[in-house]
């Protein structure tokens, strides 16, 4: 079941958070888009605030806490860090906030290149039921949503995204 | 469809132990995860959390240095912890003595048996016998398979020449006597290489290899003429005692790769081995260290790929 009747529209909510991130642009700001949505965010942000350090991309999936329930995830892509962790003010940035569990993950993966100066986190959506101590910087929207709920960002074949609600049966 | 021992209830990969009867999909699958599992060593800490606190038991009943050494590098890499264990194995009591082996391994709780015998089918045996928890990788079982060879392999292969399907491959030497070719020749025909040659002597094929999909040549020249990849295989020293070869240098003579050789097949012909590399026998040295030996890739691929298989398994 799809209902898309009360979502903000995502555009406008990378807007909000371009705004929200450009005064604490420094040389040294970089960002880090997790796989998928938050890359797909992240490429849209890294144009927008016109970063100079290369855009970098995690896929979390060797360092999930859920691996011994479920495994490995069916389609793990490369992690790509193009430039050095280390002294660099990173802005990790994901689609939707939800159990903080992904951003633990990402942030143990980060350490693994190099010990960042500062991680700051930008998100599209905290949608609440957080299961552990992450709070982020930079927020789009904050949406209340039952635990059967499943936000997803999508991109379209321009580029643009949207948000859509999934309602498990 | 074939009860496949190496396939739980889902289709998954419980264990690994040949290529034969594996899907292109799992193969590809496995090939695509091992991407991610390259730049990993790249970066300032080599190692992902993946396996930790995992117990991974390397079996070693038949000696080796590389595939051994590459598959406690994968363990470590994924944080598991590693016992490597050579057991050199008596021919009166094999079969109890294999089984105690993994019982009193299996009570000190091991998680995964990577397997190396030089029995055929000792790995399928003790993937048969572990309770299900336990995940079994074959390392080389006789002349059977060598499943993470033929899979590194076809990643090297993938690296350089992309599509499958446009490529013509041959395979030289002992055949007869390699798991690896058995292996590959699984591999590339279920990828859908469309012509996969075996270049040999008579005495080193075995019988009816047409049957498993490949072309049959005696001859480099014809054989290797416009092929894009060229895989030389270890000619074992033991052979030349029995009666299939005549010597060393006469082996070389017809059938070691030296660049006029490799000159038949196409300019961009990759060259690989799967190692340990008899110089001056299979391989002259100027083509092992040629701008076309993919030789040493093939060793640092099959890191990746290994750490993929075990993450796959452990993982179901």
């Amino acid at each position: 079941m799809t209902n898309t009747t009360q979502l903000p529209d995502a555009e406008q909510l990378l807007q909000q958070l371009v705004q929200q991130i450009l005064p604490h642009v420094t040389a040294q700001t970089a960002l880090v888009g997790i796989h998928s949505g938050g890359a797909w965010l992240a490429q849209r942000l890294h144009a927008a605030l016109d970063l100079k350090i290369p855009l970098g991309t995690l896929d979390i999936s060797f360092y999930r806490d859920d691996f011994s329930k479920i495994g490995l995830h069916p389609q793990v892509r490369p992690s790509d860090i193009p430039f050095d962790v280390a002294d660099h003010d990173i802005v990790l940035v994901d689609d939707v906030l939800h159990t903080g569990r992904t951003v633990r993950a990402a942030m143990n993966e980060l350490f693994d290149y190099g010990r960042p100066s500062s991680i700051r986190l930008a998100v599209l959506v905290d949608r609440g039921g957080r299961e552990l101590p992450i709070c982020p910087d930079f927020i789009g929207a904050r949406l209340a949503l039952q635990p059967d709920q499943n936000l997803q960002l999508n991109q379209g074949a321009d580029g643009k995204l949207d948000l859509s609600l999934f309602t498990a049966d | 469809m074939l009860n496949n021992p190496q396939l739980n209830q889902h289709g998954e990969l419980q264990h690994l132990l040949t290529i034969e009867g594996l899907s292109a999909e799992i193969i590809r699958h496995i090939l695509k995860t091992a991407d991610s599992f390259v730049p990993i060593t790249e970066r300032e800490v080599k190692k992902v959390p993946l396996l930790r606190g995992k117990a991974i038991f390397n079996l070693f009943f038949e000696p080796s240095t590389r595939t051994r050494t590459t598959f406690e590098i994968a363990a470590k890499r994924l944080s598991a912890d590693v016992v490597n264990l050579s057991i050199s194995s008596s021919s009166q009591s094999k079969g109890e003595t294999v089984l105690d082996t993994v019982d009193n391994l299996a009570a000190m709780q091991a998680d995964m048996f990577i397997v190396r015998h030089s029995q055929s089918g000792a790995a399928h045996f003790i993937a048969r016998h572990v309770a299900p928890h336990i995940h079994v990788i074959n390392a080389g079982d006789g002349r059977h398979a060598h499943p993470t060879q033929g899979l590194l392999d076809m990643y090297t292969i993938r690296h350089y020449k992309r599509d499958f399907h446009e490529l013509r491959v041959a395979i030289v030497g002992d055949v007869m006597h390699s798991r690896v070719a058995r292996s590959q020749i699984h591999a590339l025909t279920t990828l859908g290489v469309p012509e996969v040659r075996v270049i040999a002597p008579k005495t080193l094929l075995p019988k009816q290899v047409e049957h498993m999909g490949v072309h049959v040549y005696h001859d480099m020249e014809k054989g290797l003429k416009d092929v894009d990849v060229v895989i030389m295989l270890r000619l074992q020293n033991e052979r030349m005692k029995g009666a299939l070869l005549p010597s060393a240098q006469e082996y070389f003579k017809y059938y070691g790769l030296t660049p006029e050789k490799l000159a038949f097949a196409k300019p961009d012909a990759i060259v690989m081995h799967p190692g340990p590399m008899n110089r001056g026998v299979e391989i002259d040295s100027s083509v092992a260290d040629g701008g076309q030996s993919v030789i040493l890739p093939q060793v640092t691929f099959g890191i990746a790929v290994r750490m993929a298989v075990m993450s796959m398994l452990a993982g179901h």
